[in-house]
């Protein structure tokens, strides 16, 4: 078990699938190189911890925690990012295809436009690194709820995590410079809405093993 | 608010002073009791190789300015509610305060602790503050290297700084998460900009390399005058 190791998931679409909401220079760096380092990381941190147990050295092993949350918590919310988006035009960003999760949104914020106001508002009030995320509280079919989390702390179970939204400066500074608000109205083009139906209705079991 | 500002521009604020002038050590500049941009001692090519033109023209013109801008509107609000008596409101803006005040304080340092090489940037330091650099560090270069370690531990947004400690008059390196300033118990003597928006543009997502470069531009002239 402990030798296992992580490993890059391939992407579901093209670098420049994205484009023009996120440019291919952007989804190389963000995935080979950013991804990539959560996950050697992690793996690093992994296998310290596997020989901190095999020692019984309890100061390493509390030492590490917050190691793995980062580079773990960096690992995971990359893994569900890349497969909430899709090419902008595609089926998948129909949310016609999200039957379900429509009428919980628009019960829960009036209408999807209100939503997304909501939504994007939190995203530019976030203060320094981290993700946004539309949450279903408890579980599968639970309550809809407009949640951040700070630089890679992910969404914990039973929450399950719909869809989550990178506002890390590295996921659009090359593309946007400061107008993070340009980055945040794009990303609505290219949220992949029969995936979030998916994790909404059945939830997340694995977040590595989408 | 008081704690995030300085003595004089305190009194600054308070006189509701109508022109614009430098006042303390961080540089600050006010207008009519507003907080404004101040400006650069240097180009914004002057910095490098170690730092491009464009990140500090973006740097200074749009992400310094936000925050000096979402600092005076916080203020505005915040004035409102101590008019009214709105304590809840009052305790609701901290957080923006802390923010955007701490995000205007910290780069009007950043900046004076940065100088072209032509300016003695990258010069190394002297007299008191190099003695306790050698003392706790054994040496400018190991300072260095623990200072690019720390940069490079932080996980999100933030700075690394070199402070003393107001108790004992030591220094130490202490990180900073997002904007959060250097106050209370330390003084912030060099600060180094670890936000993507700092470097990405040149290094991407080789932060290493510019926490390397930055030393090059280091003014410790400037740091020498804060340790004073």
């Amino acid at each position: 078990m402990s030798s296992q190791t992580h490993t890059l998931p391939p992407l579901p679409y093209a670098y420049d699938a994205l484009e023009p909401i996120i440019s291919k220079q952007i989804m190389e760096l963000h995935h080979q190189k950013h991804h990539q380092t959560y996950i050697n990381n992690l793996n690093a941190a992994l296998s310290a911890q596997a020989s901190a147990t095999a020692s019984n050295d309890v100061p390493t092993l509390i030492a590490l925690q917050q190691k793995l949350r980062f580079n773990g918590g960096g690992h995971i919310n990359h893994s569900l990012f890349w497969k909430n988006l899709a090419p902008p035009g595609t089926p998948g960003n129909d949310i016609g295809g999200a039957p379900t999760l429509r009428d919980a949104i628009i019960s829960r914020w009036g209408s999807y436009e209100a939503f997304v106001n909501a939504f994007s508002a939190e995203l530019l009030g976030l203060q320094g690194s981290g993700w946004g995320w539309l949450v279903s509280k408890g579980g599968a079919k639970g309550r809809l709820e407009i949640v951040t989390t700070k630089d890679q702390d992910p969404v914990n179970g039973p929450d399950v995590p719909v869809f989550g939204i990178d506002m890390w400066e590295h996921a659009y500074y090359l593309q946007y410079l400061n107008n993070k608000a340009g980055y945040v109205e794009g990303i609505w083009k290219i949220i992949h809405w029969a995936e979030a139906e998916k994790r909404y209705i059945a939830g997340v079991e694995n977040p590595l093993k989408l | 608010m008081a704690a995030l500002l300085n003595n004089s521009a305190r009194v600054a604020l308070r006189s509701g002073a109508s022109a614009t002038f430098k006042a303390g050590a961080a540089g600050l500049t006010f207008a009519r009791g507003k907080a404004t941009l101040p400006d650069l001692s240097y180009d914004y090519g002057a910095l490098e190789p170690s730092i491009s033109g464009k990140i500090m023209e973006i740097h200074h013109k749009n992400h310094h300015n936000t925050y000096v801008t979402s600092y005076n509107n916080t203020m505005e609000q915040l004035q409102e509610a101590q008019a009214t008596g709105n304590i809840a409101a009052q305790i609701a803006l901290k957080p923006a305060v802390n923010f955007h005040g701490g995000g205007h304080l910290n780069h009007s340092l950043f900046w004076e602790n940065l100088a072209p090489k032509s300016a003695g940037g990258g010069e190394p330091p002297s007299g008191a503050l190099s003695k306790a650099i050698d003392t706790t560090y054994g040496g400018v270069g190991e300072f260095q290297s623990k200072m690019n370690a720390a940069l490079a531990s932080i996980q999100g947004s933030g700075w690394a700084w070199l402070v003393k400690d107001k108790q004992t008059g030591q220094i130490s390196i202490r990180t900073y998460a997002n904007q959060d300033p250097v106050v209370g118990q330390f003084e912030p003597l060099l600060g180094i900009d670890a936000w993507e928006h700092a470097y990405y543009l040149q290094y991407q997502n080789r932060k290493v390399e510019y926490f390397s470069a930055i030393w090059d531009v280091i003014n410790w002239k400037a740091v020498e005058k804060r340790f004073a």
